[in-house]
């Protein structure tokens, strides 16, 4: 039976199988009705070398096409330092698994301690949890969160002028844990102040949710809206962009009480949709409410500074039923990807990393206008990432750009495009991008 | 790993002015956020070089255990060896830069991954339908509980909220019900550690019409085949009921008995335990769900795109290296590893229940109590001999549970070897009790004050910091 993964030899197994004191492997399974038992062979290929495997896959790679990216909406190609994948392949951490036993999970410990250490200071917040699956689920995990809060109350509003993917999401989410999700109405590409307003004088609303920058990369000013919200007892949920939190007013300062998003814009792979990286960050207040493993400081019986899991009366294991979410591990290997991430790139890197991508986009934005084909669907101020109506065939535009290797952004309703730019982008590729658009 | 505390910080690392990135120039000329959209002070990141980034990480991987370190005998979490070449194959270019959005024709490599990917977990587990969206095991739970809710939902069977799960289940069953909506009722165990058909019986026939699902795993948490299957799965599908089977424990099953064959109509899969995917430190994982046929238009949208397709990648690279011939021997080899050190150390460790178990069984501690060593002191004590712990206090049914899961990838001498320690720290209980309550010794750090952490919580270093000055 020995293969490269199973090192029993047949003296290994005879000698095994004595001491358990029966004859047979097969007789491992003796209590399975035999009506059940499976004793066909699986239908499957034969196994292959470690060659032949390779073979198959770069075979199924080369059947996909690598683009020059301008699509966004929520994934952003952002620029990955060759240190990290391979930092991230340290065996130590890959092959762990939840840091129970503290004393030999130090390094896993250390980590998430900084990583809730830089996605707190990012987001402007208090306090963050050890991560989550992704930005959406994070979100939806909030507005649970928002309602478990708030008593009684089971409605919650939502901008929509939120990703609609995200919303999605959230919709399944509600339907089942009996949230009702109201919209409050879009206004010339924003959250509409007056919508929420009314909606919130409806009363019970447990929390509201907005997005930062929008759907379509608007960044939106959310000035009074934590206040609306707060007079009301609803929690103000803010949803970023992680990346742009480096230039961006933090949700923390426009008075959120939670902030969650996706932390793939800190320079993790697109991956064709992941794995990426949850964060839920929040006021002290909430911090017995919030979901998901916390790490925590303390001491070992040697004195020395230790860290641990903590706060686990709010969990699963613990809690069964009565838990905050069903949350049971994080996305821990994401989370220190992003930090390792953001220990690189500091406090300068990050920043300039964002400034480089909103500045690439506004030099796209500028060029697409000037060929008087793209007009700007909303006149708000925006990111790295911009809505525009195009007067031509859109989908001979996506052809024109797929035969030169290139992403031209996402298609979206009414013959219009969203496009992104990071700072991969070159001069010289945008110029390139540019030819292809006005030979078309 | 080491044993020598590598105590830093990487804020603790930080200098002004330092940097460990290089990126272009801007040639874009003048373009800048406008100040009121702008942060107020920019975000305290630490500012460090990148050699002193490369050695802190190196560093404190050092005083990590992982399955490449040493034997992982964590129950119910199936920590397998994670082969190399998944990674490399993960890594590739051609899968790394696929944005999720791109037109069908640009990813056809993907797409067809994921339906054979799809095809060989179908084949695996005799259901019809797999999709890959839920990101973990306990987001799986969550999603098979919403085709369940779906499915009755779409018949006006409104009231079907009740779930039955056995005494022993695992933390995350109840707690997706409750994050669905749907309620808890526990089903009794038997003295053998299986549910008790009879109060099955009596909870179907007290509450028949509200039963939503019966959501278990077999073999159950105490690694023990619920022989009464067939039986179980025709009550609930009697009163209307759907079968759920929670994945967490398939590895034993590959080669034995397939899900759909035992009469479950919806599952999840935890490709990070049955199929060799890295546990991460505590992910990323992935957890499909599968479904019957004729339930597959209740499958609900609970992430955005494909799931974690890196995940997946490796998932299948693993199924085609195995193949057909040895993936069926995973379970018997898993089975038989649980069964040579369960009855290898039975004699001094108590055995609550003495039958041929599959991947895992469960001790209620120590056989001679006497002694006052308890299960935490045990695990703590395997530490220092340079083994990761089994799973503690974990099922509740025992004031003592440990549960000890070896997987198929362990050879007789390193399954020797941690039975020896496990005598030798049963003989130490007797001789020189002290030593295995104060253990760890030879670990980075002592036992954590647990109680600190939670009573007055520091989890930033900004907090930290503010608490010291």
């Amino acid at each position: 039976m020995t293969y490269k993964y199973f090192p029993h030899t047949e003296e290994d197994l005879q000698a095994m199988l004595s001491t358990v004191g029966i004859d047979s492997i097969d007789a491992l399974y003796a209590q399975i009705p035999e009506a059940i038992r499976f004793r066909d062979n699986y239908q499957l290929p034969t196994e292959m070398s470690e060659i032949e495997v390779r073979q198959l896959f770069e075979r199924l790679g080369q059947q996909n096409k690598q683009l020059t990216c301008y699509a966004g909406y929520g994934v952003y190609d952002h620029y990955t330092p060759s240190v990290i994948p391979q930092l991230l392949q340290r065996s130590e951490f890959l092959t762990s698994y939840t840091p129970y036993q503290a004393e030999i999970s130090q390094g896993t410990l250390h980590y998430i301690f900084e990583y809730q250490s830089m996605m707190a200071e990012l987001t402007g917040m208090d306090i963050s949890n050890a991560s989550m699956y992704d930005g959406t689920t994070a979100t939806a995990e909030a507005m649970m969160m928002a309602v478990a809060a708030g008593k009684k109350q089971n409605r919650v509003l939502v901008s929509e002028t939120l990703n609609a993917d995200t919303r999605k999401v959230l919709d399944t989410y509600a339907l089942h844990h009996g949230i009702e999700l109201v919209t409050i109405a879009e206004e010339g590409g924003v959250t509409s102040r007056k919508s929420l307003e009314a909606l919130l004088a409806e009363g019970g609303v447990a929390g509201v949710i907005v997005q930062q920058p929008n759907a379509v990369g608007i960044i939106e000013d959310y000035s009074g809206f934590a206040d609306a919200c707060h007079d009301k007892k609803a929690l103000f949920i803010m949803n970023s962009v992680a990346a742009d939190l480096a230039v961006l007013k933090t949700p923390g300062e426009w008075g959120a009480d939670i902030a969650v998003g996706d932390g793939q814009s800190l320079g993790i792979p697109m991956l064709w949709g992941g794995p990426y990286v949850g964060y839920m960050c929040c006021t002290e207040k909430l911090i017995r409410k919030m979901p998901g493993r916390i790490v925590g400081k303390t001491v070992d019986n040697r004195g020395q500074r230790a860290f641990v899991l903590t706060l686990q009366a709010r969990e699963q294991h613990i809690r069964r039923q009565k838990a905050t979410s069903n949350i049971c591990s994080n996305q821990s290997l994401m989370a220190l990807w992003v930090t390792v991430y953001l220990s690189l790139m500091g406090k300068q890197g990050l920043k300039e990393a964002a400034e480089l991508s909103y500045a690439g986009a506004h030099y796209l934005c500028d060029k697409l206008l000037a060929t008087g084909k793209f007009h700007l669907v909303y006149d708000q101020p925006f990111f790295n990432e911009f809505l525009v109506h195009y007067d031509g065939n859109m989908d001979n535009l996506f052809s024109s750009c797929r035969m030169n290797g290139i992403l031209p952004g996402v298609r979206m309703d009414d013959g219009n495009l969203l496009m992104a730019v990071t700072e991969k982008r070159t001069k010289e590729e945008i110029m390139e991008y540019m030819k292809i658009i006005e030979g078309i | 790993m080491n044993n020598r505390l590598y105590g830093n910080l990487i804020f603790e690392l930080s200098k002004e002015g330092r940097k460990g990135y290089s990126l272009p120039k801007n040639h874009f000329g003048n373009y800048e956020v406008p100040p009121s959209l702008r942060r107020e002070q920019d975000a305290a990141l630490p500012e460090c070089d990148e050699l002193t980034v490369v050695r802190h990480y190196t560093n404190l991987s050092n005083n990590n255990f992982g399955v490449d370190t040493g034997f992982y005998p964590l129950g119910s979490c199936t920590m397998k060896y994670n082969p190399k070449v998944d990674e490399e194959i993960a890594a590739l270019p051609q899968f790394q830069n696929l944005h999720p959005k791109q037109p069908a024709e640009t990813v056809k490599g993907a797409q067809a991954l994921v339906t054979l990917l799809e095809r060989s977990l179908c084949e695996l587990t005799g259901l019809a339908h797999f999709t890959f969206k839920p990101y973990a095991g306990a987001h799986g739970e969550l999603t098979g509980l919403m085709v369940i809710d779906n499915y009755h939902r779409s018949r006006g069977d409104l009231q079907r909220k009740k779930v039955i799960v056995p005494d022993s289940a695992h933390g995350t069953n109840p707690a997706s019900a409750a994050v669905c909506g749907l309620e808890i009722i526990e089903v009794k165990s038997q003295v053998d550690g299986t549910v008790d058909v009879e109060d099955l019986q009596r909870l179907c026939s007290l509450c028949g019409d509200d039963i939503a699902a019966m959501m278990m795993t077999n073999p159950n948490t105490l690694g023990l085949f619920e022989t009464h299957i067939p039986e179980i799965a025709k009550l609930i599908h009697d009163c209307g009921g759907l079968m759920y089977y929670d994945g967490a424990n398939l590895n034993p099953m590959l080669g034995a008995c397939r899900p759909g064959d035992m009469g479950f109509d919806v599952m999840h899969i935890n490709l990070h335990k049955t199929f060799s995917t890295p546990h991460g430190g505590g992910g990323p994982g992935s957890g499909p769900v599968g479904v019957r046929e004729g339930l597959q238009e209740f499958l609900p949208m609970v992430s955005p795109y494909h799931g974690n397709f890196g995940v997946m990648v490796r998932a299948y690279a693993y199924i085609l290296s195995l193949g057909r011939e040895h993936i069926k021997e995973v379970g018997p080899l898993a089975t038989l590893n649980a069964n040579y050190i369960k009855e290898s150390l039975k004699d001094v460790y108590e055995l609550p229940i003495d039958t041929v178990c599959c991947h895992e069984f469960v001790f209620d501690g120590l056989k001679d109590k006497s002694t006052g060593v308890t299960t935490m002191d045990v695990a703590k004590r395997l530490l220092d001999y340079g083994y990761h712990a089994p799973t503690i206090y974990f099922p509740l049914l025992f004031h003592e549970s440990l549960m000890i899961e070896p997987t198929e990838n362990e050879s007789k001498e390193t399954l020797d070897a941690f039975i020896a320690v496990m005598r030798k720290i049963a003989e130490e209980a007797k001789t020189d009790p002290e030593l295995v309550k104060s253990a760890p010794h030879t670990t980075p750090i002592g036992r954590v004050d647990d109680v600190l952490a939670a009573k007055h919580p520091i989890v930033t270093y900004k907090q930290m910091v503010n608490d010291e000055n």
